[in-house]
């Protein structure tokens, strides 16, 4: 926000199509330096192979690109650091047996000898409000925290052009004003930002200019001040949206009961739950909130029963269920839909009838003296596509082939549909466009509606402050006492989160 | 240019087409090594692939031998699949092999001479039983000590050898053998002999548990929720996990299977085609059954005729080197071709060939 009008990075009628699909169709658009650009649109719609076009990890099919006036066609994301674009990933390529100073070392292409970059990691922190300490290894440190390395890594880089790739899902709220700061001040200092959200709100409070995509098109450029955040989805989604519709409903009985639930993380670095109790009742959506890797995982863990405790520890509907395997629960009447979709709710390289299966045998019965019924297993694969409204050429697709929305959808319908009387959803509607979200939240609340218990894990607040009817936080590994949804303030929140894991002095003298 | 692409799904079509080309690029790979070492290739390849089963003068002698060389071969490879599919690696089921023939003639011999009916059924549970136990040593180490399978099954292997050389100089040994090592020889005893039921083509009990075994193991990954099980731990350890499979139960599970199959696919040997324990019994039926579980796309059709096409290449090979003066090296490179262009073509299965470069950005 310099006010100059220098063009850095223009992009001219880019097309990129893959087997099956354009991603980009005659995408134009054009960054100032300083300027605060947001790159906005649904899941699919093409933004990530736009950004992957210019830190030349991807090459365009045509069209063509100017940085500062000359072309730009980077052959490979070398070539596009060369020129000085720097790109933060949405997820981290950190290798959390290093400690941070190794980790910068390792992404850069000719490292200064580690005491020096100690140093320059340190002056660089405080310059831009971003404490870090260079001698701690990253398998302690929290997500923001990594975001940091990584953020730091790319300004040793000195970029003209800084790409951020939903940089806020992993935040609190106070973190995410720490990184607005920062990048409120690179801006001022003519670095130019790249900005990638589905998040209208922060868009509208930090960034100068919008470029919206839908279906690999530029639907519109416009300035997120001068418009509403409903007006922005309305645009990104092509449609009218309508909030989910939540009736007032009278609370069951007890359907999960969690007493006292300690356990040790079986992932490496993983959060260990600390003593952790809540119940709900059916009819009750219990929203639970969270920067990740706060137990968030582990929790899901343990209520699916991938992850087993004392017996009495968890009951589902009255019985102690918490020694027992996953089917044994899912005959009790609990669901559960973990956060990665493939590997972990699904299979990558099974079709979608298998995948269908692999966590509804017990419940739809499709298993009889151990012979797996096919027939009904397709149909009910089918069902879950036409409910759900998941795009895909059939049901006898691999998993891996679909868009990671049309995925989720999937697995959060195949647990859906199974009449379930517990839900456990570890981040419903991540990656997944705001139609489809709104779908899924619709289809939760519905089920909770007829009597399910849910419990929805998400580190997405809007979302859990619309469905939710109460919220509590993780935070490592620590669970606060719920709290009822309505009267919270985002403030009370971010405190329950855990604040901004000591970044509070973070722009002190800025 | 040459480019891959990856393929959104694995293609059907190749995945069956691959070992067919595979054979194909084999046989001209090989021919031109054939060409090079003087011999004729056409003349070599013929005598590889043809002779042993359709040459008047050794077909007599050859054609048997095809399904006794695959009998074994397919019998274990089928056993060693389901442990591949659900990434458990038994590496040892030689040492399976050599113990199920241990116990097998073991009970026999104990019940010597005994003849009833029920001696040679015995014989196969205890053969079963014997690979079944040496198999489970690996496999409680494992889901209790989370040691290496395959480092410990490979041991066990060279364990059983020296079991075997024991038992065939002293507890098996034949008192009526003028003190020569090696057991009595089963074969010619009636109620324990496992013989050629169909004169003239080498089929025996094996050999028909063996397609038995196929076409069980064939219903079980099509259609029972145990072979989709295997299959899902193979493929995403997670998930399993998520849908209940318990890895532990799984691993005692496809080690037993793959250790009873590996113990009868010996008792079918010690008592058929070689007849006695001796000390050099075993001849590598149990490591080239890895080789033929993976030529079959751990398949149990594709087993079937992987276990033929070994077979054919091991028999027509010794006649080519009989025949036609080619060194036993010459033999060993052809087989480790096939071995090579079957894991290389297999990269269609799952990508797409792409010529020419795509249109730079202007």
């Amino acid at each position: 926000m310099t006010g100059t009008a220098r063009e850095l990075l223009a992009v001219d009628n880019v097309t990129k199509a893959y087997p099956g699909v354009v991603a980009n169709s005659d995408v134009s658009f054009s960054i100032s330096e300083g300027e605060i650009h947001a790159l906005l649109g649904e899941n699919g719609a093409g933004k990530s192979t736009l950004v992957k076009m210019i830190y030349g990890l991807v090459k365009p099919d045509s069209g063509t690109m100017r940085f500062r006036g000359q072309a730009y066609q980077p052959a490979e994301p070398k070539a596009a650091r060369a020129t000085g674009v720097a790109m933060v990933f949405q997820h981290f390529s950190l290798f959390e047996a290093l400690n941070v100073a190794e980790n910068v070392a390792l992404g850069m292409e000719s490292p200064p000898p580690m005491r020096e970059l100690s140093g320059r990691i340190r002056s660089v922190s405080e310059e831009y409000g971003l404490p870090l300490d260079p001698d701690r290894m990253v398998g302690d440190l929290s997500a923001g925290e990594r975001q940091r390395v990584e953020i730091i890594r790319c300004l040793l880089q000195n970029p003209k052009l800084l790409i951020m790739d939903e940089p806020t899902s992993v935040l609190t709220p106070q973190e995410v004003d720490i990184l607005f700061k920062t990048l409120r001040q690179l801006s001022a200092e003519g670095t130019a930002i790249l900005y990638i959200s589905h998040k209208l709100e922060e868009i509208r409070t930090l960034c100068d200019e919008a470029t919206i995509l839908r279906r690999g098109k530029v639907v519109a450029t416009c300035t997120p001040r001068d418009r509403s955040a409903r007006e922005m989805a309305e645009l990104m989604v092509g449609a009218t949206l309508t909030p989910p519709a939540r009736a007032a409903l009278p609370k069951g009985d007890i359907a999960l009961q969690v007493t006292g639930l300690s356990v040790a993380s079986p992932i490496p670095f993983g959060t260990s739950l600390k003593d952790i109790n809540f119940s709900v009742a059916r009819g009750e959506v219990l929203g639970i909130a969270g920067v990740a890797g706060n137990g968030q995982d582990e929790l899901l863990l343990a209520l699916s029963g991938e992850l087993r405790t004392a017996a009495s520890t968890i009951q589902i509907d009255g019985q102690p269920l918490g020694a027992a395997g996953p089917n044994q629960r899912r005959a009790a009447g609990l669901v559960a839909a973990p956060e990665e979709r493939l590997g972990h709710a699904a299979a990558p390289d099974m079709s979608l009838v298998e995948n269908a299966l692999l966590s509804a045998a017990i419940r739809r019965k499709l298993v009889r003296g151990g012979f797996i019924d096919w027939d009904a297993t397709r149909s009910f694969a089918a069902d879950i596509v036409a409910d759900f409204d998941v795009r895909t050429p059939g049901t006898h697709v691999a998993a891996r082939a679909l868009s990671g929305g049309n995925l989720q959808k999937f697995v959060v319908g195949r647990e859906l549909l199974q009449s379930p009387a517990v839900i456990v959803i570890n981040q419903p509607t991540w990656g997944v466009d705001a139609a489809a979200a709104a779908a899924i939240r619709q289809a939760i609340l519905d089920r909770a509606a007829l009597g399910a218990a849910v419990v929805v894990i998400s580190q997405d607040l809007d979302e859990l402050l619309e469905i939710a009817d109460n919220f509590a936080a993780l935070n490592e590994g620590r669970l606060t006492r719920p709290r009822p949804v309505e009267g919270l303030t985002i403030d009370e929140i971010g405190l329950m989160m855990g604040g901004a894991h000591g970044m509070e002095v973070a722009h002190h003298g800025h | 240019m040459l480019r891959l692409e990856k393929r959104p799904s694995p293609s059907a079509f190749w995945q069956w087409a691959t070992p067919v080309l595979a054979v194909v690029l084999t046989m001209i790979a090989g021919g031109i090594m054939f060409a090079l070492l003087g011999k004729n290739p056409v003349e070599a390849i013929r005598t590889i692939f043809w002779d042993p089963l359709f040459n008047e003068q050794f077909a007599a002698y050859s054609r048997p031998q095809l399904l006794v060389k695959a009998g074994p071969l397919i019998l274990i490879a089928v056993g060693l699949s389901l442990g591949f599919r659900a990434g458990i690696w038994n590496i040892g089921a030689e040492g399976q092999y050599i113990m199920g023939a241990l116990f097998g003639a073991g009970v026999g011999l104990a019940l010597y001479p005994v003849e009833t009916r029920w001696v040679f059924p015995l014989m196969v549970v205890a053969g079963i039983f014997g690979g079944w136990l040496w198999a489970m040593i690996p496999a409680i180490l494992k889901t209790r000590f989370n040691t290496n399978e395959i480092l410990v099954s490979l041991l066990l292997v060279y364990v059983a050898q020296n079991v075997l050389a024991s038992m065939s100089l002293g507890l098996l040994r034949n008192p009526e053998g003028g003190g020569f090592p090696g057991s009595r020889n089963l074969g010619q005893i009636p109620a324990m002999a496992n013989p050629e039921l169909i004169p003239g083509t080498g089929m025996h009990w094996g050999v028909i548990a063996a397609f038995m075994v196929v076409i069980a193991a064939y219903i079980l990954l099509q259609r029972h929720i145990l072979g989709f099980q295997i299959k899902l731990a193979g493929q995403a350890p997670r998930a399993a996990r998520f849908a209940g499979v318990n890895p532990q139960r799984l691993v005692l599970l496809c080690m037993g299977i793959s250790g009873a199959l590996a113990g009868a696919a010996g008792l079918f040997e010690v008592t058929g085609p070689s007849g006695q324990i001796s000390i050099d019994f075993n001849v590598g039926y149990g490591f080239t059954a890895i080789i033929v579980a993976f030529l079959g796309r751990l398949n149990p059709i594709g087993i079937l005729l992987a276990g033929l096409l070994m077979a054919l290449t091991y028999i027509g090979g010794e006649l080519a080197s009989f025949m036609l003066g080619l060194p036993a090296a010459a033999i060993q490179a052809f087989q480790g071709m096939l071995l090579f262009f079957l894991l290389a073509v297999d990269l269609l299965t799952n990508f797409r060939i792409r010529f020419g470069t795509r249109k730079e950005a202007l």
